[in-house]
């Protein structure tokens, strides 16, 4: 690590030293492309998100890619329905790494209003990695603006090397995650247990 | 290339096209537009069989927003549900709120105050502009107009969202109306802000206009494109815009008379040949006429109480019976169906949908059109996946 008392001197000189590091994760977290994804009422919040008076352009958002080939981030923008949820877990599949989830709303969190219902997945992070999720039925587009802002500061924290290194840069980790199937009663497997376990109660 | 022959079986039978001595001619690719696709409008699939580039089989496939919300409401009270029928056509809470209120107080045998009528009528005239501006910015979008009229609607519709917001706390999601009234009065200040934006709509609507309503490219792909006849508009109970483009003079508004629209001038603009165009005129001319609404609505509401004294909100229990209410929403008309034995929750619970009635009739539109015009009819039908498969 650069001393920071030198790199500000050095600033003052004209010249600016800085990591491999945070010169690629800088790059990243400002041109994250959002995959064109809406499932329900808070993909409005969202398109509203990037129109002209939210503009989320700002924070380098505003590339809405139609093609899971071409997309970094999945704002998963309402309710994930049992019919709906292989093909959500299969279009995170097609999006190359590396990718973030950002669960928006209540129902993309744990079904919310719509929990009781038989058809509604109770929470998108049985089968997908979420990185930032945001409360709210449905969010307004400031609080998607606060969850790119999150998001972004976690990509400008992510190492490279180390065990902490992130899924993309770890051969190990894979970063396709199990489609889950439609079964007689309910999808199968319910959840990916490397990803979420139901909740125990310990007396 | 498939032959018609190696396309997978579906569950439906596709007609290859047959030349006069029997063969088949040609060969037929099979598509799956959906359930993520940028011109789908949400989740919802369309099965298409191709010829080159010409539709000749189309199947629509709905589920994929199936949230309970029928299954849901029969098991809460009856004001527990007004929330969720703001997630009904997350477009137009208000109107959805207004179905739903008018039919309890139609069970329950509620008066609504005099006040309370006018603010609905403003409350559901402002979501008609909305609805119908963001729609005619969408199917632009469907036709590669990408983001410019959306803009332009956008911003239009964050000036009503934010008088929305004002009086009910929430931008989309209002849960505003109440069986008997509303649930907040609106403020003097409230009035005068809404009486600014809806004299300023004209000016928005005329500018939209110039861009659009002359447009050569939206001329040529809209006019002649995705008819719908007159007859069949009629015999699949097509309702809403859609119905009037095709030449019917239809509104509940002026049929029905709900709420206080008897006191109100306003004309029915009808279409004349059922294409998309005049679906697309018939939604700027509605404007237009929602805003004389909304300025005479604005001008003569008077003062008063803004829920009825005889409404009770805990422990409400409308008698047996049953009952079917129903409003023009901006998509068409909305009916809600309710049967009450006597509980604090009804018994059945059923909601008519307009977008999925209008949606039925897509095949019928799409046939012999281009694959490109099928995602323009698709969005001229103005559908809401809540809505379609709640």
């Amino acid at each position: 690590m650069i001393d920071e008392g030198l790199q500000s001197e050095l600033k003052k000189q004209g010249v600016y030293v800085t990591s491999l590091q945070e010169l690629y994760n800088w790059g990243r977290a400002n041109s994250v492309w959002p995959l064109t994804f809406g499932l329900a009422c808070c993909a409005i919040e969202m398109i509203a998100a990037s129109m002209a008076r939210y503009d989320i352009s700002r924070f380098g958002a505003e590339v809405f890619r139609p093609s899971p080939r071409q997309a970094d981030l999945m704002i998963v923008a309402g309710t994930v329905t049992k019919k709906m949820a292989p093909l959500v877990v299969r279009l995170f599949n097609q999006m190359p790494e590396p990718k973030y989830v950002i669960a928006m709303g209540a129902c993309a969190i744990s079904g919310g209003p719509f929990k009781q219902g038989y058809n509604v997945l109770k929470g998108v992070d049985r089968y997908l990695p979420v990185d930032v999720v945001i409360p709210g039925c449905p969010p307004r587009p400031e609080a998607l603006l606060h969850a790119l802002i999150t998001l972004q500061e976690k990509i400008l924290n992510q190492p490279l090397t180390g065990p902490d290194r992130p899924r993309h840069l770890n051969a190990d980790v894979p970063g396709e995650f199990p489609v889950p199937a439609y079964g007689p009663h309910d999808l199968e497997p319910p959840n990916n247990p490397n990803l979420w376990q139901p909740p125990t109660l310990t007396r | 290339m498939n032959s018609f022959a190696d396309l997978p079986k579906s569950g439906y039978e596709v007609r290859p096209k047959i030349a006069p001595d029997g063969a088949p001619l040609g060969e037929l690719l099979e598509i799956s537009i959906g359930p993520h696709h940028p011109s789908t409008h949400g989740v919802f699939r369309m099965d298409v069989v191709l010829d080159g580039e010409t539709v000749v089989k189309l199947k629509p496939v709905f589920g994929y927003l199936h949230r309970n919300h029928e299954k849901i409401a029969e098991n809460i009270s009856y004001l527990s549900s007004m929330p969720y029928t703001d997630r009904l056509d997350y477009f137009c809470s208000m109107t959805n709120n207004w179905a739903y209120a008018l039919t309890v107080e139609k069970l329950a045998g509620l008066a609504v105050p005099e006040r309370a009528e006018y603010i609905r009528v403003i409350m559901a005239e402002l979501t008609r502009l909305q609805n119908h501006t963001c729609l005619i910015g969408f199917f632009a979008q469907d036709m590669g107009a990408l983001g410019t009229p959306l803009m332009y609607a956008f911003r239009e519709r964050e000036k009503i969202l934010d008088l929305f917001e004002s009086v009910s706390g929430a931008r989309m999601m209002c849960n505003y109306m109440r069986f008997g009234g509303v649930r907040v009065d609106v403020s003097g200040e409230w009035l005068a802000q809404t009486k600014k934006i809806v004299s300023d709509y004209r000016k928005f609507l005329d500018e939209f206009e110039t861009f659009l309503t002359q447009n050569e490219i939206l001329m040529a792909r809209t006019q002649g494109v995705g008819v719908l006849p007159r007859e069949l508009a009629i015999s699949a109970s097509i309702t809403g815009p859609m119905l009037r483009a095709a030449g019917v003079n239809y509104d509940l508004r002026k049929v029905d008379k709900y709420g206080i629209y008897r006191r109100f001038d306003f004309q029915v603009p009808v279409g004349a040949h059922g294409d998309i165009y005049d679906r697309y005129m018939v939604r700027v001319l509605e404007m237009r006429e929602s805003v004389k609404i909304l300025q005479s609505a604005l001008a003569d509401i008077p003062a008063g109480p803004v829920m009825d004294p005889k409404a009770k909100l805990r422990g409400f229990r409308p008698k047996a019976g049953e009952v079917y209410g129903r409003i023009e929403g901006p998509k068409g008309e909305l009916g809600f169906y309710l049967i009450s034995d006597g509980s604090p929750n009804p018994y059945r619970y059923r909601v008519r949908p307009p977008s999925l009635i209008n949606l039925t009739i897509l095949e019928d539109m799409c046939l012999g059109q281009k694959i490109s015009d099928a995602v323009v009819i698709l969005g001229s039908v103005d559908i809401v996946l809540g809505e379609v498969d709640r």
